[in-house]
Parts: structure tokens; sequence; C-alpha cells
């Protein structure tokens, strides 16, 4: 199953309840706002950490670009893709839910 | 702190801004309004906390999502008039951002110095 999270862990618990709520071996997106929740260094990068022994994450480059983000900026082990590959998730999964 | 000139009354205005930048449109509307109040020639202040800082993090591009890059516009405020950014260093270390990282000259300040700003301002408005 695919998870989006399209907004910012620091303004809205989005992303905290989609982790929590994962079954393991789901595949975790993130776009948009959403994209905040992959920095090293913040408050919640122990959450994430965690979650990564669980599930794969993504995060959209165009949208980390956006915000003058790159992967220096980015915990280890979730992975920069573009637009096409977002498209591949969404046919890949069979279900996907949005976090809003 | 109020002086009279032709022109009206100088009021200490205080733009606070608490969004990241691109997911809404707030943070790109408060820089229009900042840029309106600057033409009306008063005392302008901008903070900058909560994902607000976002807003002032360097090399931005957004031609990936064929949006307005307006974080340049940050760097033009100074022809305005509107020289004092401050940024709170709580809402910096809770995201992992370092002053190095922004794109602008700020005061980077505690939540202490933040509150008296905000307290000895005259005229807020929220985005």
């Amino acid at each position: 199953m695919l998870h989006t999270v399209n907004k910012s862990p620091f303004e809205k618990n989005s992303l905290e309840t989609c982790l929590r709520l994962t079954e393991q071996d789901s595949t975790v997106l993130l776009i948009e706002d959403g994209v905040y929740g992959a920095l090293k260094g913040t408050k919640i990068e122990d959450l994430v950490l965690e979650s990564l022994s669980n599930v794969k994450m993504y995060v959209l480059g165009p949208d980390l670009m956006a915000r003058g983000l790159d992967k220096n900026s980015l915990i280890n082990n979730i992975e920069i893709i573009d637009y096409q590959d977002f498209v591949k998730l969404a046919v890949e999964n069979e279900r996907i839910q949005n976090w809003l | 702190m109020e002086e009279e000139t032709q022109s009206g009354v100088i009021k200490k205005f205080l733009y606070v801004n608490r969004r990241a930048p691109h997911g809404t449109i707030y943070a790109h509307e408060a820089l229009e309004v900042v840029l309106i109040g600057a033409a009306f020639e008063q005392d302008v202040s901008m903070a900058f906390i909560d994902d607000g800082v976002f807003q002032l993090k360097k090399d931005q591009n957004t031609d990936g999502i064929d949006t307005k890059n307006f974080s340049k516009t940050f760097s033009a405020l100074e022809m305005y008039d509107v020289e004092k950014l401050y940024v709170e260093k709580e809402s910096l270390d809770e995201r992992g951002i370092k002053e190095d990282d922004l794109a602008v000259d700020v005061k980077v300040i505690s939540s202490s110095e933040m509150k008296k700003l905000i307290t000895e301002s005259e005229v807020i408005l929220n985005f």
C-alpha cells in the first residue's frame, strides 16, 4: 500500500499518524510540505528513523528542490524520486492512502 | 513611538510568518502585503516563527512545481526599506536549519526576545 503525506510534520500530525498506522513493508511518499519530514536534525528525526526499519520512504524531488533542499539535507535511506516514479508507485500499489 | 509626517502617522508594523512556502499561498501573500505596507512608509519588521523559517531557506528552485519562486523577493526587500527580519532560534533548531542555510541577512533571536518584539509592535498581521 502506498501512503502519501503532504503536510509539514511541524504543523500537523499527518506524518506521525501515518507512521503509527502504517502496515509493515508499506511505502510512504512525502510530497509538497510533507517533504520537511525527511530532513535530518529535526525534532521528529528519531520517529522517522525508527519507522525506516518498517517502511520504505520516498520524497518527491521537485517539491524538495522548490524548498531549497537536496539529498544532503535528508535522513539516510530516504530516496528521492521524480514524477514518473510517483506514477509507477501509484500503479504498482493496489491502494493509496493520502494523509492530508 | 508615533511621529507625524506629511503623509500621516508612522506605526510599528510586525508581519508574523508561521507557514512554510509553496504548500499554501500564505507566505507569498504575506510578502505582497509587506511590500504594500512599505509603500506607505511604515516602520516594518518581519518575524519568522515555526515553519515560517523555511520561507528564508536559500537555493529554492520552483521550476519543477511550476510556481513563482517568490523567495527571491526577500533579497529585494532592502530596496523597500524592509530591513528588519527576525528569526526565532528555537524554530530553526527544531527544524535542523542553521543561520547559514538562509538566503538573506536576518537577526536570529530567542523566544523571549521575540515575545518582546511582539509586545512592542503596534500593528500585527499574521500569516
